[in-house]
């Protein structure tokens, strides 16, 4: 009976090694986006809705080639654009495919209270789990990136899943496989990244673009999603993608320390007051002495 | 105050007869406070830590005290608002208080022979009944502020961060008079539990923890030498 899947460790009456002995699989995935090479034709954001059910939503005009303002429970993935001036005056038209970053250190977790709500899988997917989902919010303070999103109908928050459903069965990602450009790249982080700084080097050298570089930002542990970008030291232009992007203090002190801090002081408030009635007890009520009108 | 009267036949305050305390209004929003800000309670804990979470259980799981508690929390603003209204007066600190505060070393220690005479509500009945008054005031801004985070540009993103570093540190506050206030009101001083429940509190009880006001509603002139302890 074939295992095919399975990797082999020893083979019976086989002459020499094993073929693949001591292959390791790279698990951390990642998605490479390249914003120099986007033609902005939104099939990735069509692509999404489609595999993930949904229908296309009610967009607003607003002069731009943006869809809609920012991405919705039910729409993860958008196409940012933005009319950027240089310096030399000339225009610049930038397209950045917005959606979740898929943080190493996601604030959307770390601010998450419900038990098993949102899971990071080893291959550095960050995933909501609806069903333990309790829709208080919390994740929209801790994200870094304002990507995830209230449904009011269920009450759940939602955000890209990374396609962890295809991914999980070695499929690539739904916007990677409609991209036309070739602007999307689908892999190991490991290989995602040598790809990335490739690029980067190939429009510094080569196609004047002296600030060009890889977005990976170091601030959340680096991405599952990374970009090239024509000026990396100015990715606010890119639609608001932020420069240095950090868990906020107040939610790591939030989730940290002052969980202690309050947990302690309550917890001593419980012993304080039991101690103060084993050492005083209760208070007596002082019958009037004679005659002197109530005094006690 | 009119609901201040003792009723009949107990007007003279004699040792062993009854004070109306607090008037079945009075007693009526203190439990409603108490229910919507005991709900609050359990449910903000169940959201503040994972080894609390359970008690989400007791209340109908995560989902269903995350829809109720904003809810519940802005019914305990309102029932904090008329309890304000009810006693915003007796909760002014006096020069009583001031003197008394003075003397809250022997409070603590039970030593209360030898404790200026204190008003309706003493000067740590006030402080607990200010904290909650304004630790709801700041649950209740910041509150809204959790509850539609989403709503919050992202520009003032700041918002949603003071928004949760104010709901924390209020509650938090709140907790510890909570812990307080229930103690003292059940094991520590005894008579305060009945007397939220059926109103009544014994002349001797009111003479010993409240003297000024039990010769206000009683009508007692204080004997000659002790007027000067009178506010």
């Amino acid at each position: 009976m074939s295992q095919a899947t399975l990797a082999i460790k020893k083979i019976s009456g086989h002459p020499g090694p094993v073929p693949g002995a001591g292959v390791e699989r790279d698990y951390q995935v990642a998605k490479l986006i390249d914003t120099t090479t986007c033609i902005g034709c939104k099939a990735c954001e069509v692509a999404c809705l489609e595999w993930n059910g949904y229908p296309f939503t009610e967009t607003s005009f607003d002069n731009s080639y943006q869809t809609m303002p920012s991405t919705t429970w039910k729409y993860w993935n958008l196409i940012k654009f933005n009319e950027h001036e240089r310096e030399d005056g000339t225009l610049q038209l930038l397209m950045r495919k917005d959606q979740c970053m898929h943080c190493a250190d996601p604030g959307c977790l770390a601010a998450c209270p419900a038990d098993g709500a949102i899971v990071q899988y080893t291959n550095g997917i960050v995933d909501f789990q609806q069903q333990n989902c309790i829709g208080c919010g919390y994740c929209v303070s801790g994200c870094p990136f304002d990507i995830p999103k209230f449904n009011p109908e269920t009450k759940k928050m939602f955000k890209c899943t990374l396609c962890a459903d295809r991914v999980s069965v070695g499929l690539e990602p739904a916007c990677i496989k409609s991209c036309p450009t070739g602007c999307l790249h689908f892999g190991s982080k490991e290989d995602m990244s040598f790809m990335a700084e490739s690029r980067a080097k190939q429009l510094r050298e080569h196609f004047g673009f002296e600030k060009a570089g890889v977005y990976d930002p170091p601030g959340v542990g680096g991405t599952g999603v990374i970009y090239v970008l024509h000026d990396v030291t100015n990715p606010e232009a890119y639609g608001g993608l932020p420069k240095d992007p950090h868990i906020p203090w107040v939610v790591r002190f939030w989730k940290g320390p002052a969980k202690w801090i309050g947990n302690l002081a309550m917890l001593f408030g419980v012993i304080g007051v039991t101690l103060h009635y084993f050492r005083f007890g209760p208070k007596e009520v002082h019958p009037p002495k004679n005659g002197d009108g109530g005094k006690p | 105050m009119s609901t201040h009267v003792v009723s009949s036949p107990r007007t003279t305050g004699q040792p062993g007869q009854r004070v109306l305390r607090y008037t079945l209004n009075e007693r009526i929003h203190h439990w409603v406070g108490f229910l919507f800000y005991l709900y609050c309670l359990i449910t903000g804990l169940a959201f503040w830590s994972p080894y609390m979470y359970w008690l989400a259980a007791l209340v109908g799981g995560g989902p269903t005290a995350r829809f109720w508690h904003p809810i519940l929390g802005v019914c305990f603003a309102v029932s904090m608002f008329w309890m304000y209204k009810m006693w915003d007066r007796d909760m002014q600190i006096t020069e009583a208080d001031r003197r008394w505060k003075a003397a809250i070393k022997n409070y603590v220690e039970n030593d209360d022979q030898n404790l200026p005479p204190e008003g309706r509500f003493n000067y740590g009945q006030k402080l607990f009944f200010w904290l909650m008054f304004y630790g709801i005031i700041f649950l209740l801004l910041s509150g809204i502020g959790l509850w539609f985070v989403e709503d919050i540009p992202w520009s003032l993103r700041w918002l949603r961060y003071l928004s949760v570093a104010v709901h924390v540190t209020a509650a938090l506050a709140t907790i510890g008079g909570f812990i307080i206030h229930v103690y003292m009101g059940t094991a520590m001083v005894r008579g305060g539990f009945t007397s939220i429940i059926r109103g009544e509190v014994t002349a001797d009880w009111a003479r010993t923890h409240h003297r000024l006001w039990y010769e206000e509603v009683t009508k007692r002139q204080p004997p000659p030498g002790e007027a000067g302890s009178r506010k």
